[in-house]
C-alpha cells in the first residue's frame, strides 16, 4: 500500500476555531481592517478614475470626500445623522428574529409595505394627493399604526409557515420582498391613473413634537429629522433592554441558542418564534413609517432603497447587539456618503460608489475569519520534506 | 461700537460688490444636476449628453448627482448643490418636482429647473421652471419618412393587407405618449391619407423584452412597419429580425439594424442647457414654461438611412421642417377637412388638462386659430385625445 510508505502528511495550512479572543485585540483587528479596506479603495480609485491618474496630488481629496460626506456643512450632518437612524431602525428590528437564528431576509418589504400602508392611509383619509393638501397632523397615529400592522402582517406569514410547518424562512421573508415590491407599483398604478407613478402626500410635513422644533433651532425640516433620531434611539434601548433583561428576550436566546434545550425547559417555541416575528415586522413597519410618513411623505418601489438588506450587514457586523448597531450603522452611512460624494467631485459612473463600498465591507467582513478561526501552518516545512 | 464697525464693513463690502458685478458683467454660473439614475439609463444618458456639451460650450462649472430618488432624497441632494455655491439647479424625472418645489422656496436666489414637471405655471414660485420640448413636431417628421415608406410599398404592392398598417409600441397611456404617437401617425397621414395604426403599450419605460415581444405582436397582426416610445432596442430587433420598416426613438438605431432603421428623432436638451445659463449670467428671467422646438435644435432627428427609407424622403422631410421652423404648419391641424376627427366628427373643440389637479379636471379650451395648441398653456404635453384611424390594443397606466 503506498500510503504505509509515507508518514501521515501535516497539510501545509489548515485552521481553527479561535475562543476567548481580548476584545482590544478584536477591535484593533476591526479598524486595522477597515484602514486596509479604505486604503484598497484608494488603490482601485487610481485604477479607475481618470482624473485621479492624472492628478496623483488629488487623492488627498478622494479621502476628504469622506469627511464631507459627513460634515460639509449643517444639512449633511443633519442627514447623516438620520440616515445613520433609519438603517439603524431597520438594523434593530432584525435583531429580536436574528438572535432567534430566524434568519429574516425580508426587512426591505417588511418596511416597503410599512411606507406604503403609512401613504396609503393618508391617500384615503386624508386631502387630495396633489398640491392643495394641508399638513394633517390628526392622521399620523392611523399612519403609525397601520404601518406597524403592515409590517407585522409581512412578517407574521412567513412566522406562522415556519412555525407550522417549518418552510424555510430565509427564502419565504426573501420572497416576500418581491411581493411587496409589486404591490408598490399596483397600488400606485391604482392611486395614479394618469400613468406618473408619482404620488405625493403633505407638502408642509408633519411635526410630531412641535416641542422640539424649538430645540432644532434653525428650521422645520431639522425637527423632523430629530423625531426620527430621537425615535430610533429611544427604540434600539429599549430592544436592547427587551433582549437582555426581559423573559421575552431570555426565550427568544434561547431558542436561537439550542431548540432542544428550549423544548426542554418548556419554552412554547412556535409562540416564541411568531411572537418574535411580529415585533420585528412592527419594528420594519415603524422605519417605513419614518420614511413614509415623516420624511418622503411618498411611497415608490425604491422607497427603502435596499435599506433592508443592508441593515441585515448592519446587525451582523454588530454580532446582534442593539447598541453596537449604532457604531455599525453610522460606518455604513459614511461609507455612502463618502461615496457618494466622491462620485460628484470625480464625476465618475455611478456605479462606483458602489464598488468602493464593497471593497470595505470586503475587509471589514473578511476580518471577521481572523477573529474566529485560528491559521495554522506546518512548522519547518523544509525540514519535514528534508 | 463694535455693532458700528460691523455695519460699516459690512456697507464697504456691499459696494465693493456692486462695484465688482458692475465691472463684470456676466455672472459666474455654476450649474448642479439630478438625475434620477447613472449613464446606465439611456434617458439619463440624454440629459448628461446635453449637460457635458453645454459644460464644454460655455465653460461653466458643473456638478452632477446621480441615483437620486424621487423622495426626500431628491430635496436634499438640491439644498447640498445650493449649500453649495450652485445658481441653477436642474432636476431630469417627473417625480422630483415636489422636492424641487420644496427647496425652490428655501433657496429664493437659486434657479430650479425641471424637465417634465407641470406645476410651475401654477405655483407661482419667480425661481422654480419647467420645461419640455416640442417632441411632437420630431415625431410628425418621422412619420411622413415612415408614411412614405408606405406610400412606396403600396405602390409596388408590398403591403400585408389591404391598407397601410402602422404598429407603435408604447410605454404608457398618458398624455405624453398619446400626443407622441397621435402625431406620428398625422404625420404619416399627411403624406398617405388611408394609413392605420395600432398601438401596443408594455406598461415601462424600459424591458426589452416586453417590447420585443409587443413589436412581435404587432408584426404578426400585418403591420407594415413598426414605431416605438419607449427605450429600449425590443422594438428595434424585432424589425430587423422580420425585415419590417422601422422608426425609432431617442437616437438611431442604424447600427444594429442597417436594413430596417428609417429615422428617429430625439429632444436634445443642451439648448435648454445654454439657455438657462445664459439667462443667469445676463441676470435676465427664465421662462417659467419653456418649450424646445425644432427651430433652437431641441428637437432633433437623426439622419436618415435611405437603404430602408423611401426614396425622396430625405428631400421631403427637409421641406415640411421648413414650414415648421417658418410657423406654417401645426401638427395638430384641426382646420384640415378629416384629418383629426374623432367618432367621425372633425375635432374642433377640446378642454384639456392642463392645471395638474387631483380630480384631473378638464381646465382649459386648448384648440383655437385651427389647432390644438399643444405644449403652449404649459410645457408638458396634455394632447389626449383617441383620434380615428388608431385603434389601441391595451391600455397601461
Amino acid at each position: 500500500m503506498e500510503a504505509t510508505k509515507d508518514r501521515v502528511k501535516e497539510p501545509l495550512m489548515w485552521i481553527t476555531k479561535r475562543d476567548g479572543m481580548n476584545p482590544v485585540f478584536i477591535w484593533l483587528i476591526r479598524v486595522l481592517a477597515f484602514v486596509c479596506g479604505m486604503l484598497a479603495c484608494g488603490l482601485i480609485a487610481f485604477a479607475l478614475i481618470e482624473q485621479l491618474r492624472d492628478e496623483p496630488s488629488r487623492i488627498t481629496e478622494f479621502y476628504k470626500c469622506f469627511i464631507d460626506g459627513v460634515v460639509k456643512n449643517d444639512d449633511m450632518k443633519w442627514t447623516f445623522a438620520k440616515d445613520v437612524a433609519i438603517l439603524l431602525c431597520i438594523s434593530v428590528a432584525l435583531t429580536p428574529a436574528f438572535r432567534m437564528r430566524f434568519w429574516n431576509t425580508g426587512a426591505e418589504g417588511q418596511t416597503l409595505v410599512g411606507v406604503l400602508a403609512a401613504v396609503g392611509v393618508n391617500f384615503y383619509l386624508g386631502e387630495p394627493y396633489a398640491r392643495s393638501h394641508v399638513a394633517d397632523a390628526r392622521l399620523l397615529a392611523p399612519m403609525l399604526v397601520a404601518a406597524l400592522l403592515a409590517g407585522a402582517l409581512w412578517a407574521l406569514i412567513p412566522a406562522l409557515f415556519k412555525a407550522k410547518w417549518n418552510t424555510n424562512e430565509t427564502l419565504f421573508t426573501l420572497m416576500m420582498n418581491y411581493v411587496a415590491i409589486h404591490l408598490v407599483s399596483f397600488c400606485l398604478a391604482e392611486w395614479v391613473p394618469n400613468g406618473s407613478n408619482t404620488i405625493s402626500i403633505n407638502d408642509d410635513m408633519p411635526t410630531l413634537f412641535n416641542g422640539l422644533a424649538a430645540v432644532a433651532k434653525k428650521n422645520h425640516k431639522y425637527s423632523n429629522y430629530l423625531t426620527i433620531i430621537l425615535t430610533v434611539l429611544a427604540v434600539t434601548v429599549l430592544i436592547y433592554i427587551y433582549i437582555k433583561y426581559t423573559k421575552h428576550g431570555y426565550e427568544l436566546n434561547v431558542v436561537g441558542e439550542s431548540l432542544r434545550t428550549a423544548q426542554y425547559v418548556g419554552i412554547k417555541v412556535k409562540k416564541v418564534i411568531i411572537r418574535t416575528m411580529l415585533l420585528s415586522g412592527m419594528l420594519c413597519g415603524l422605519a417605513g413609517f419614518l420614511i413614509g410618513g415623516v420624511l418622503d411623505c411618498t411611497v415608490n418601489t425604491e422607497s427603502v432603497g435596499g435599506q433592508g438588506f443592508t441593515g441585515i450587514m448592519v446587525a451582523w457586523l454588530a454580532s446582534f447587539n442593539p447598541l453596537i448597531m449604532i457604531l455599525t450603522s453610522a460606518i455604513i452611512t459614511f461609507l455612502n456618503h463618502g461615496a457618494s460624494q466622491i462620485s460628484t467631485a470625480f464625476d465618475i459612473s455611478g456605479a462606483l460608489p458602489n464598488v468602493m463600498i464593497g471593497v470595505v465591507l470586503f475587509f471589514v467582513i473578511g476580518s471577521e475569519f481572523f477573529i474566529n478561526y485560528k491559521l495554522n501552518f506546518r512548522k519547518h516545512a523544509r525540514e519535514v520534506r528534508a | 461700537m463694535k455693532k458700528i464697525i460691523a455695519l460699516a464693513l459690512a456697507l464697504m463690502l456691499a459696494l465693493a460688490c456692486i462695484g465688482f458685478t458692475t465691472a463684470e458683467d456676466k455672472k459666474a454660473v455654476k450649474l448642479g444636476v439630478i438625475l434620477l439614475h447613472d449613464e446606465d439609463s439611456t434617458y439619463d444618458l440624454n440629459f448628461l449628453n446635453a449637460v457635458n456639451e453645454a459644460r464644454d460650450a460655455l465653460g461653466i462649472e458643473v456638478v452632477v448627482k446621480k441615483n437620486i430618488n424621487e423622495s426626500n432624497a431628491c430635496y436634499e441632494a438640491a439644498c447640498e448643490l445650493a449649500e453649495d455655491g450652485c445658481n441653477i439647479i436642474f432636476a431630469d424625472s417627473f417625480g422630483h418636482e415636489k422636492y424641487m418645489l420644496e427647496a425652490a422656496e428655501e433657496y429664493p436666489n437659486v434657479e430650479f429647473c425641471h424637465a417634465t414637471g407641470v406645476m410651475a405655471h401654477t405655483e407661482d414660485l419667480p425661481n422654480f421652471h419647467n420645461a419640455f420640448a416640442a417632441i411632437y413636431e420630431g415625431r410628425y417628421l418621422a412619420g411622413v419618412a415612415a408614411g412614405l415608406k408606405l406610400e412606396e410599398l403600396k405602390a409596388e404592392g408590398k403591403l400585408k393587407g389591404e391598407v397601410p398598417l402602422m404598429g407603435y409600441v408604447g410605454a404608457f397611456t398618458y398624455a405624453e405618449v398619446v400626443s407622441g404617437y397621435t402625431s406620428f401617425y398625422l404625420g404619416a397621414k399627411s403624406v398617405c391619407e388611408d394609413v392605420i395604426m395600432k398601438v401596443q403599450f408594455t406598461g415601462s419605460w424600459y424591458d426589452e423584452k416586453e417590447e420585443k415581444a409587443a413589436a412581435e405582436a404587432l408584426i404578426a397582426a400585418g403591420c407594415d412597419l413598426i414605431s416605438q416610445h419607449a427605450d429600449s432596442m425590443g422594438a428595434p430587433t424585432a424589425c430587423e429580425n422580420a425585415g419590417i420598416p422601422n422608426v425609432s426613438y431617442n437616437g438611431s438605431t442604424v447600427e444594429s439594424c442597417p436594413n430596417t432603421f428609417i429615422v428617429s428623432s430625439r429632444i436634445n436638451w443642451e439648448p435648454y442647457f445654454e439657455y438657462i445659463v445664459n439667462c443667469v449670467a445676463n441676470g435676465e428671467p427664465i421662462d417659467t414654461d419653456w418649450t424646445g422646438t425644432i427651430a433652437d435644435g431641441s428637437v432633433m432627428l437623426s439622419e436618415i438611412n435611405e437603404t430602408a427609407a423611401a426614396k425622396g424622403t430625405v428631400e421631403k422631410v427637409a421641406e415640411i421642417k421648413a414650414q415648421f421652423e417658418n410657423g406654417e404648419l401645426h401638427v395638430f391641424d384641426t382646420a384640415r377637412e378629416g384629418f383629426i376627427t374623432v367618432g367621425g366628427m372633425q375635432l374642433d373643440s377640446y378642454m384639456a388638462n392642463v392645471d395638474d389637479d387631483p380630480e384631473y379636471a378638464k381646465d382649459t379650451e386648448a384648440i383655437s386659430e385651427g389647432y390644438f395648441h399643444e405644449s403652449e398653456y404649459r410645457s408638458a404635453p396634455y394632447f389626449d385625445i383617441q383620434i380615428d384611424g388608431i385603434q389601441l390594443l391595451n391600455a397601461k397606466f
